[in-house]
């Protein structure tokens, strides 16, 4: 027996308040029911949520990605010269928006923190209604807002993301990479290390202390030690170093006659300037020329080692010297626009916004489980990197790897690094269960409502 | 044997550079009795002043190259420094390359003047203050500075390369009859220790032996029997605060060519460079100089992958175990002073 009595003026109290919280409530536990999916964007626009480095150590890389963001939805809502949209195989997309609604965007720093990262997604999804989280700098900050996303419900776009975990074991049904991982660096890097340095080297690594670095390490040193080369030693170095020369200088009484950096930013520059100043490749080491290798390359990175990137081996997803259509069109509006090329940040970032809008163009529907339909086994061209898949099984997309070596005689502050190899698709491709992508599973797409 | 000497060398330069930054911190809090969180910041001004001054001497004017694109396909545009118009190429690529060293010129009034403005703008107004308002302020006052860098020179960091006459390193190894290439030291780092030694020695003979530093070193002792003498003891103190801003300085000028100033290297030293005033001792300048090479040492040893293999971890943690250590036991510190800070 139930003692409530349910009088007209409880009845409307109960629901003024009920009103007033779902007016407060925020976006993202007030999906639109109907729709069936989180944020379905309301009236002639859609809201797209850009999370780049604004502040900190690779604010210059998020300023370029962000650059790169503006212009994909200048493109995508008809203005300018439409850049890679002329050069895309996929037609779907018409210069009028997505689906017909006009793009607009909200931007958030991610401070290359991951709880910064998340917050400021979280607030671009809650407070904004962002559909679709895109941008990053950093693996760390990369598999925490894809995680972010994946409960939320709405599409993670990964901007640079190198480690091998984005996806891997941290992969994610709402997540999808173009940038190319650690593995492909090695397998790229490899043939062209041997023909140049041959197959008996003996190799030191220096390891940044974190996610990227241990994938990268693990990588570099598969490919070269299967071409025959012996890993001396591998020391993990503190994110935080500046000075790298208490761990530089053991490196020539090892008897290591290569130094492999796994470091990236600033350590990088920083490693590498130590050294060079150590003298370490003028040294000759077992009979051998010291030869020192970045295995993930960065133009911006490079101005900031100067020229002591000269003549050094490492990899690139993408570089503005390419002579395909896609790049040509691509670094014609860029540098139309800005008055300079793009790095390789700019341009995953530029691809992934264009291949999102293609998605839900072809899919019909901003419903991120249609989103994830629509990119999973896509083929497409005309973006830069030639042929590429998105790969259904683990949302990595597969194309040809550059492997780039710093350049002797630069004419410009841009021209730093030239192409020595573009690695096909084929040599850089591993089964979805490779050992090095293993622990991971992409559940099932999380539409947020 | 070969590898103590070799980490032994690499804790000199490191430990020059902790050196440098505490003794002006010192200085600061020894005369002014301020806990200056902003020193770092300073360390990074001056590695900038070689940045700026770099960029001055290779300020240009365009010429188009018709023979080269750009990478939009137009004709190329050349930058050509108008120093090669004034000098002649040969002897304006001599002054580039010598950009650095000649920086300590451009530095030195830059960095008092600095030094003059922080402390009579706002240092001044915390003297009375508790040490945490001082922390505080000074701690606001270096993140303005580091965000104001950042803007004007962006996140990544420049390379400004030391003259070509100092690159490669130097076969200490060979010279003491180990085998090549086991003890190698670059020479840059040798000419960044011996610059610290002499400024250090130039800072010490200063307050030592002239009527100036006598003056100052008595208000460090009795601030008020100077005053009751007649004695400006403020302006002294303000001067001294100037010198320490410059110290920091060119400790910052010629580390540009070790590291590539980014806008944030001067927090990466300062929480460091405060555990080597407090293992030296609070107040005491050649304590300051003791713990800088000491701990820079002590770190090198720790960076070793011998003793990383036995004690993951250690090369970050090292020199707070030993400030804990050395506290420990010593309470004031190697050469600490009683009644500094014990109030």
């Amino acid at each position: 027996m139930s003692n409530s009595k349910l009088t007209r003026r409880g009845l409307i109290k109960t629901g003024a308040v009920a009103g007033a919280a779902g007016l407060t409530l925020p976006t993202y536990l007030r999906a639109d029911a109907h729709a069936g999916y989180l944020n379905a964007p309301q009236g002639d626009t859609v809201t797209l949520g850009f999370n780049v480095p604004q502040s900190g150590p690779y604010a210059d890389e998020g300023a370029d990605e962000l650059r790169a963001y503006e212009l994909a939805v200048e493109h995508l809502n008809g203005g300018g010269d439409g850049g890679m949209m002329n050069t895309f195989t996929s037609k779907a997309l018409q210069g009028n928006g997505i689906l017909g609604k006009k793009v607009e965007y909200v931007t958030g720093d991610t401070q290359t923190k991951s709880d910064a990262a998340r917050a400021s997604a979280k607030s671009m999804i809650e407070k904004d209604g962002a559909v679709m989280i895109t941008g990053g700098s950093s693996s760390g900050v990369a598999v925490a807002v894809q995680a972010l996303c994946q409960e939320a419900g709405v599409i993670f776009m990964a901007g640079l993301t190198h480690s091998n975990d984005t996806t891997g074991k941290d992969r994610r049904a709402n997540g999808f990479r173009h940038f190319f991982n650690s593995y492909m660096s090695g397998a790229a890097l490899a043939p062209v290390l041997k023909n140049a340095y041959g197959s008996d080297r003996k190799a030191y690594h220096l390891t940044a202390d974190y996610n990227w670095g241990y994938t990268t390490e693990e990588a570099v040193k598969s490919s070269t030690e299967a071409m025959g080369w012996e890993t001396v030693a591998a020391v993990k170095t503190p994110l935080t170093q500046t000075d790298f020369s208490s761990y530089i200088a053991p490196v020539l009484q090892s008897g290591a006659d290569t130094l492999v950096l796994n470091h990236y930013g600033g350590n990088m520059v920083n490693s590498l300037t130590n050294a060079v100043q150590f003298g370490l490749r003028d040294k000759q080491v077992n009979g051998k020329d010291f030869q020192i290798i970045v295995p993930l390359y960065s133009r911006l990175m490079a101005k900031g080692a100067g020229a002591n990137v000269k003549g050094i081996f490492g990899s690139t997803n993408w570089h503005w010297s390419l002579t395909d259509e896609g790049s040509k069109a691509f670094v014609q509006s860029f540098g139309t626009k800005y008055g300079f090329p793009p790095s390789q940040a700019a341009h995953t970032c530029y691809v992934q916004a264009l291949l999102y809008a293609d998605a839900c163009e072809r899919a019909g529907t901003f419903n991120p489980c249609g989103v994830v339909e629509a990119l999973e086994g896509f083929e497409f061209d005309g973006m830069g990197n030639g042929k590429t898949l998105y790969r259904a099984d683990d949302h990595q997309c597969f194309k040809d790897v550059l492997v780039v070596k710093g350049k002797e005689n630069p004419t410009s502050e841009f021209d730093l690094l030239e192409i020595v190899e573009v690695t096909p698709v084929e040599q850089v491709t591993y089964a979805p269960d490779h050992p090095q992508f293993a622990g991971g599973s992409l559940g099932t797409c999380n539409p947020g409502a | 044997m070969d590898a103590i000497i070799l980490q032994i060398l690499n804790g000199l330069d490191k430990g020059s550079a902790y050196a440098l930054i505490a003794l002006g911190l010192t200085l600061i809090f020894g005369t002014l009795g301020v806990v200056n969180f902003a020193h770092g910041a300073l360390f990074m001004i001056g590695a900038f002043c070689a940045v700026t001054l770099s960029r001055i001497l290779t300020l240009s004017h365009t010429v188009i190259d018709e023979t080269q694109k750009d990478f939009l396909g137009n004709p190329l545009k050349v930058d050509v420094p108008y120093i090669y118009d004034i000098f002649g190429q040969a002897t304006g690529d001599a002054i580039i390359d010598w950009a650095v060293p000649i920086s300590i010129l451009f530095a030195i009034p830059v960095m008092v003047g600095i030094g003059f403005a922080m402390e009579r703008g706002l240092i001044k107004h915390f003297y009375k203050r508790p040490h945490a308002d001082q922390i505080l302020v000074t701690f606001g006052l270096a993140i303005v500075l580091q965000e104001i860098i950042k803007y004007f020179y962006g996140a990544n960091p420049i390379p400004t390369p030391a003259p070509d006459a100092f690159r490669g390193s130097f076969d200490f190894g060979a010279m003491l009859g180990f085998d090549p290439n086991t003890i190698i030291y670059p020479y840059w780092r040798l000419v960044y220790f011996a610059f610290a030694a002499v400024i250090i020695g130039a800072v010490f003979a200063f307050l030592q032996f002239t009527t100036f530093g006598m003056v100052v070193r008595a208000g460090m002792a009795d601030r008020e029997t100077v005053g009751l003498l007649g004695i400006n003891i403020d302006k002294r103190f303000t001067i001294m605060f100037g010198i320490a801003a410059a110290v920091a300085g060119l400790a910052g000028v010629m580390y540009t060519p070790i590291n590539s100033p980014n806008y944030h290297m001067g927090m990466d030293f300062l929480v460091l460079s405060f555990v080597v005033v407090v293992v030296g001792g609070m107040g005491s300048l050649s304590g300051a100089v003791l713990a800088g090479f000491l701990l820079g040492i002590l770190e090198s040893f720790a960076s070793m992958a011998i003793v990383l293999e036995t004690l993951p971890g250690i090369n970050q943690i090292i020199i707070y175990l030993v400030a804990i250590i050395i506290l420990l036991t010593r309470p004031r510190g190697l050469m600490g002073r009683k009644g500094v800070m014990e109030e």
